[in-house]
């Protein structure tokens, strides 16, 4: 059975491909700018590192993002799933206009409208190229 | 291609190498993760059926899986060394970039995925939008 039209908790799976790798990226760096430097001489560090929470956070955020990137994958095409992952640059790039108040160049703003749209384009189309058969899929449901 | 040409300190065919090599096992390991999951099935209806215990067996025990996530972590490394040599403000945007439209085109010839000129607009869109964000 080729979905073509994508259910609610689909959208919901490709919204957290969107947003938990970004987010999972920024509590890494917001986890590591705060430690002190770590060298190879003192590797012990770096896994202590793991457990303080904003790296266990980003850790978890990750962990979820590739959950549900291979949910999709079982679902949907490759190239309809690539740009919702794309749209997490967005996602990061909105966040620091609005949130931390940084500056975003007018080619940022482009590079902004051109991955929406992109996005955009193949959310219209159908998800999933249909198949006259699914083998694999006939054997799972035996 | 400009973007290349204008690296410093390695010359052109190296960076060009070095740029490559991530784009091609990334490319690799996302059709190859694809392939994976497409013969597995929808993970959504094995769940429901055998639990979650169900559907992170059906994922383990896929060697195409395995394999996808060996090119993924050797992108990755692939990603590292390039950061070594040159500057992250031209290999993440590159990289990100290329391998949008490789893995397009691998989209349509390994994984017979209806890339309708929806899909390549969308492709070459989010291309040229993930470059200017991230130059």
């Amino acid at each position: 059975m080729a979905h073509q039209k994508l259910l609610p908790r689909q959208y919901l799976i490709l919204g957290l491909v969107a947003v938990s790798a970004p987010l999972g990226d920024t509590c890494l760096s917001r986890g590591m700018t705060g430690l002190p430097d770590i060298t190879l001489a003192h590797p012990a560090t770096l896994i202590a590192a793991v457990f303080t929470p904003w790296i266990a956070i980003g850790i978890l955020l990750l962990i979820g993002f590739f959950a549900s990137y291979l949910t999709a994958l079982s679902w949907a095409d490759l190239t309809f799933v690539l740009p919702a992952t794309a749209f997490g640059n967005v996602i990061v790039a909105l966040l620091s206009r609005f949130w931390l108040n940084e500056a975003i160049s007018l080619e940022r703003w482009a590079g902004i409208v051109l991955i929406t749209l992109g996005v955009g384009f193949v959310a219209q189309g159908p998800s999933l190229t249909e198949r006259p058969a699914a083998p694999a899929m006939q054997a799972q449901e035996e | 291609m400009m973007i290349l040409l204008s690296a410093a300190q390695p010359g052109p065919w190296t960076t060009t190498a070095m740029i490559a090599s991530i784009v091609l096992s990334s490319t690799a390991g996302e059709v190859l993760t694809a392939a994976a999951m497409k013969s597995i099935g929808d993970l959504d209806e094995i769940r429901a059926h055998s639990g979650m215990k169900g559907a992170i067996r059906a994922v383990v025990t896929c060697p195409l899986f395995f394999a996808g996530v060996s090119f993924l972590a050797l992108a990755f490394f692939a990603l590292l060394f390039a950061l070594n040599h040159l500057n992250l403000s031209l290999v993440a945007p590159a990289s990100a970039s290329l391998t949008l439209v490789t893995n397009a085109i691998a989209g349509k010839i390994f994984l017979k995925e209806n890339v309708d000129r929806r899909r390549w607009a969308s492709a070459v869109l989010v291309c040229i939008g993930v470059y200017l964000l991230a130059h």
